[in-house]
């Protein structure tokens, strides 16, 4: 095989969808990897405590702790970075493809059909022209930091790891994760993104 | 060998920012569709990936990992009012943003700029829970 048979498949690779049996399991190959190098929790939100733990002024105890133990992760977190900027960037898939009625809804709201990975009206850097788009960010980005510490786990921690590790807590977040998200997905989120595009909602 | 270990946690982030972009978990539109249950797509996929980490757990269990110490996890603590509070505070997030926490990372990778607003948040939010972690039921 020539290397440049090699690039091409590559090329390929990286466009296309890959599907859930695919994909899924190499997410859960996450848990096991990281607890055979180090015994090491598969946990994303955790760096949100961590990066808040580096302000070196005065902050909560919750805060007060020597976030340089919690390198690894630290590091897991760039290598996810890494990996977006690899896959989104090197290497952008076709739009995504969606359930019609899904589609169908959400070009209710005043959206477009799929250009990219996400909607280009919320989140282009032109998008960031309006302060609406710059409340809807910081509304969502809150309450996931807020909600992942005080629930002790995002999706990663509980819905992965929680459940694999049979934790009754971790069940127990997820049903609630997903309380919160048919009321935000069905009921809230509509109007938010009608109030951003100027659509029905 | 500390080195090596930390370009090991890298690569399996990687591995993970690969997966999560390539497999669209990290798409708006995909979370969107499976809170309007309109594919099996993500069910399919944290499901599987649920069993792909027990059949790991449960080989691993009380081996010891490659750095040294034991492997095992820890018990969650049965204190119920914070999973169900925080849970349904993360879940709205989740569903408004259309991502969590590592498909965030891994679209500021992909060169979406939005994203770190959305990252900003959340740390502000993080921020916020530690201010009132004293006052707050668990």
């Amino acid at each position: 095989m020539s290397a440049k048979r090699e690039v091409k498949d590559l090329q390929e690779i990286m466009t296309q969808l890959w599907p859930w049996y695919v994909s899924g399991p190499l997410l859960g190959l996450i848990v096991p990897l990281l607890l055979w190098l180090g015994n090491k929790d598969f946990g994303i939100s955790a760096n949100l405590r961590h990066v808040c733990a580096m302000w070196p002024g005065k902050k909560p105890a919750f805060f007060q702790y020597d976030w340089r133990k919690e390198t690894w992760n630290l590091l897991f977190a760039l290598g996810l970075l890494a990996g977006g900027f690899l896959a989104g960037y090197l290497y952008p898939g076709d739009p995504v493809h969606l359930n019609g009625t899904v589609l169908e809804r959400i070009k209710s709201w005043g959206l477009d059909d799929p250009q990219a990975i996400v909607p280009l009206k919320l989140f282009a850097a032109s998008a960031l022209a309006s302060w609406k788009v710059w409340v809807y960010l910081l509304l969502g980005g809150f309450l996931i930091g807020f909600g992942a510490r005080y629930g002790g786990g995002c999706t990663s921690g509980h819905a992965i790891t929680g459940i694999a590790a049979l934790q009754l807590p971790s069940l127990v977040a997820v049903v609630f994760f997903f309380v919160g998200g048919l009321i935000g997905a069905w009921w809230i989120l509509p109007r938010l993104v009608a109030w951003i595009t100027g659509g029905a909602g | 060998m500390r080195f090596f270990f930390g370009l090991a946690y890298f690569l399996v982030g990687v591995l993970g920012g690969v997966t999560l972009v390539q497999s669209q978990a990290a798409s708006w539109y995909r979370i969107q569709e499976m809170f309007q249950f309109g594919a099996f797509h993500m069910y399919g996929m944290i499901m599987s990936a649920i069993v792909v980490a027990m059949i790991g757990v449960w080989l691993l269990r009380g081996k010891r990992s490659l750095e040294g110490p034991e492997i095992k996890l820890n018990d969650k603590a049965r204190t119920w009012t914070r999973y169900i509070v925080g849970g349904t505070i993360f879940g709205l997030g989740w569903a408004l943003a259309g991502a969590c926490p590592g498909p965030t990372l891994a679209l500021i990778g992909a060169g979406w700029p939005a994203y770190l607003i959305l990252f900003a948040g959340m740390i502000l939010g993080t921020w916020v829970y530690g201010l009132l972690r004293e006052v707050l039921p668990h």
